[in-house]
């Protein structure tokens, strides 16, 4: 039994959990979907590179798209076929726009390319590192950030704490649950080889006390291990206990300051399927290409699904039979998921939760109705920000007043929209502010490259001008030498002779002409 | 007192050497305003120029089509003047776009290159010219001198690299 001391947050709500539902059932596999289509932007950071072209044939796990940058992974075929094309289709995206994906039609033969397993602590850890990018191995829970830029060495700071995030805080969603329940030792392979790459001496697994199946499977698989201290913790069921900044918190204490991250204090943090993920590129050679995704809300047969990544959301939204009353599918949770613009598009790594949701499920909000400045935001805050006022400059299109608020701090889990009494989206003003700030300074960026190419060009039709003047004058003085030094009539005459039968010859082309 | 007086005189006249400000401060606030399309819309042949006559007074603060209403209200807050609505003689607000060549048409006669304030285009004489769309400011220049007429400015298309959360308040209101 493990007693140690815990920290709070501040703030935060309590939610209906609503994970009952979808935690029953044990992990179905979604039967595989005749057209796949892959976006190549899936990872925060850069997309992916295709490495492919229409008519190829692929092999399962073989690489389609590699890494497009330095925060960048590579992107597998998640099942054997012959690539459609590349082509632009709607990703899940709370814009509904259009993005390259690589369309793969299945042969249904499903074969492997051939992969082996490594023995992750023979190999250096920079080789591991690029394993995990080869593998397409990214965060889980939710941002997609790739995981082997998370294992990168600061020069500064030494990693002493690897927590595991099974904290799962967001309402209806168990897919990290689940994995817990049923790969415990696997979550655990995978956190020790994390570890082992970030050079961390513990591993902290935090778990919230709502899911006390997990917890148990959990202690039971790191009780039976030998090597680096596991400690896993039943943490306070508040959302967001599920935030890296608040579960950092609440399991050691730090308090990230903005601008910082987890590593700057030692800290690191991963998703529990991402550590089960790291595990399965290295331990058996198997890239990302499917997920545990949760089904669930307004559907027939609530449940988690392996899936392949690709699959179209419409596919693996009918395996759990939505109510015919179904007006809307999320992704994500309530608190922080987005409505999908389209059933079409496919599931990608960042896909944890496909929520249905119907009108009796989730009723619309009343009319928006003026902020009383009650101060409820303030208080369920989890990051200690006054929303109130970050909403009263983002409503005003105040920006700069809104970022001196530290909007850039909010997380968008939605405590304050939650607890509204005047039913204000507040984190939608945020993310409008927000991304109109991100907008400006872009467009702020490309003046100052304008400015500083116009002024340049100045300067060199400047230097130009000058040089030409320059040429023009040695060459007057030389003539003019010549001249003094011809003296006589005769040599001046056939000087003006031979400049007469030069400007008589066909003009050479000294300007370009239109034609 | 008298001593006094040469001595924080003589302390001033050497700040006053020591700590001269280079340039009008004014005038790099206003340019750091104005959008740096070079495009000389304003009537000015580019944005410092236009900076310096508005710092001077010579000049309105409404005659930038690029920079909008938007950059209006900021040199308004700025300078402490009253907003006024864009002047219609300069033109009007567009969105936002940049220049593309139609490579087929192209005759390369390089007058486009000539014409192009931030030397976003690059090709040789008789040889196909073409913009680099990311350093292209969308100021319309090249648009003129194109003997052949192959160059149109093409809105920037919405991406989701380039998207943006929407103001709110009418989006709650529909959804109610």
């Amino acid at each position: 039994m493990n007693v140690r001391e815990l920290f709070k947050f501040t703030g935060g709500v309590k939610p209906a959990s609503h994970k009952a539902e979808s935690n029953q059932a044990a992990i179905a596999v979604a039967p595989l979907s005749p057209v796949l289509t892959v976006p190549l932007r899936q990872n925060a950071g850069l997309a992916s590179r295709p490495l492919v072209q229409a008519g190829d044939k692929v092999l399962k796990g073989q690489i389609i798209a590699g890494p497009g940058g330095s925060i960048s992974v590579a992107i597998h075929a998640p099942t054997s076929g012959t690539v459609r094309g590349i082509e632009t289709h709607p990703i899940p995206h709370p814009s509904g726009l259009l993005s390259p994906c690589v369309v793969i039609e299945a042969d249904g033969e499903d074969r492997w390319i051939e992969h082996s397993a490594v023995d992750p602590y023979s190999l250096p850890v920079d080789e591991l590192r690029m394993r995990l990018r080869d593998a397409g191995v990214v965060g889980l829970g939710g941002a997609a950030f790739p995981s082997f830029v998370k294992t990168q060495h600061s020069p500064t700071q030494d990693i002493e704490t690897l927590i595991l995030n099974g904290a799962e805080c967001e309402p209806f969603i168990t897919c990290d649950d689940l994995l817990m329940r049923t790969k415990p030792d696997e979550i655990l392979d995978g956190a020790a080889i994390l570890a082992h790459i970030a050079g961390a001496k513990r591993i902290v697994v935090g778990i919230e006390d709502n899911k006390p199946e997990a917890v148990s499977a959990m202690s039971t698989a790191a009780a039976k291990r030998s090597g680096l201290p596991i400690e896993v913790i039943a943490v306070p069921t508040r959302y967001p206990a599920g935030g890296e900044k608040q579960l950092i918190r609440v399991l050691t204490g730090i308090e990230i300051p903005f601008g910082k991250l987890g590593p700057d204090y030692g800290v690191q943090c991963f998703n529990v399927g991402t550590a089960c993920a790291t595990a399965r590129a290295l331990l058996s050679g198997e890239p990302m290409i499917s997920r545990l995704v949760t089904v669930t809300g307004n559907v027939e047969r609530p449940g988690n699904f392996e899936v392949r990544i690709g699959t179209p959301i419409s596919d693996l939204l009918k395996l759990a039979e939505p109510k015919a009353d179904t007006d809307r599918t999320l992704m994500g949770g309530p608190m922080m998921g987005f409505a999908l613009p389209t059933l079409d598009a496919p599931l990608v790594k960042a896909t944890n939760c496909i929520l249905a949701g119907s009108k009796a499920m989730f009723p619309p909000p009343g009319p928006e109705m003026p902020c009383i400045r009650c101060g409820s935001c303030a208080r369920a805050c989890p990051m200690d920000l006054q929303p109130f006022e970050m909403f009263w400059f983002s409503r005003a299109k105040i920006l700069g007043k809104a970022q001196e608020y530290h909007l850039f701090d909010c997380i968008e889990c939605g405590c304050c929209t939650y607890v509204c009494p005047s039913r204000i989206p507040l984190v939608d003003y945020f993310r409008f502010a927000k991304s109109e700030i991100r907008a400006r300074e872009k467009e702020n960026e490309a003046a100052d490259a304008a400015r500083l190419r116009y002024e340049f060009r100045l300067e060199r039709e400047e230097r130009e001008k000058q040089e030409k003047a320059a040429k023009l004058a040695a060459k007057a003085a030389e003539t003019k030498a010549k001249l003094a030094a011809a003296g006589d009539a005769d040599e001046k005459k056939a000087l003006i002779a031979a400049a007469m039968a030069r400007t008589q010859e066909p003009k050479a082309e000294e300007k370009p002409s239109a034609e | 007192m008298a001593i006094g007086s040469v001595l924080l005189g003589g302390a001033l006249g050497y700040a006053s050497v020591k700590f001269r400000v280079e340039g009008d401060p004014l005038v790099e606030k206003i340019d750091a305003i104005l959008p740096q399309t070079q495009c000389g819309q304003c009537g000015f042949p580019g944005c410092k120029p236009y900076a310096e006559a508005i710092a001077k007074g010579e000049a309105d603060i409404n005659c930038c089509p690029p920079g909008g209403e938007e950059g209006i209200r900021k040199l308004a807050d700025l300078l402490g003047r009253e907003f006024k609505p864009l002047s219609g003689e300069h033109g009007i607000e567009k969105p936002k776009s940049t220049a593309v060549i139609d490579e087929n048409v192209c005759i390369g006669c390089t007058l486009c290159i000539q014409a192009c304030p931030v030397d976003a285009i690059v090709g040789a004489a008789k040889q196909m010219h073409t913009v680099i769309a990311s350093q292209c400011t969308g100021c319309e220049l090249c648009l003129a001198p194109c003997p052949v007429n192959c160059i149109a400015m093409v809105p920037i298309p919405e991406t989701i690299d380039n998207w943006k959360w929407k103001y709110p308040v009418f989006a709650v209101r529909k959804a109610a």
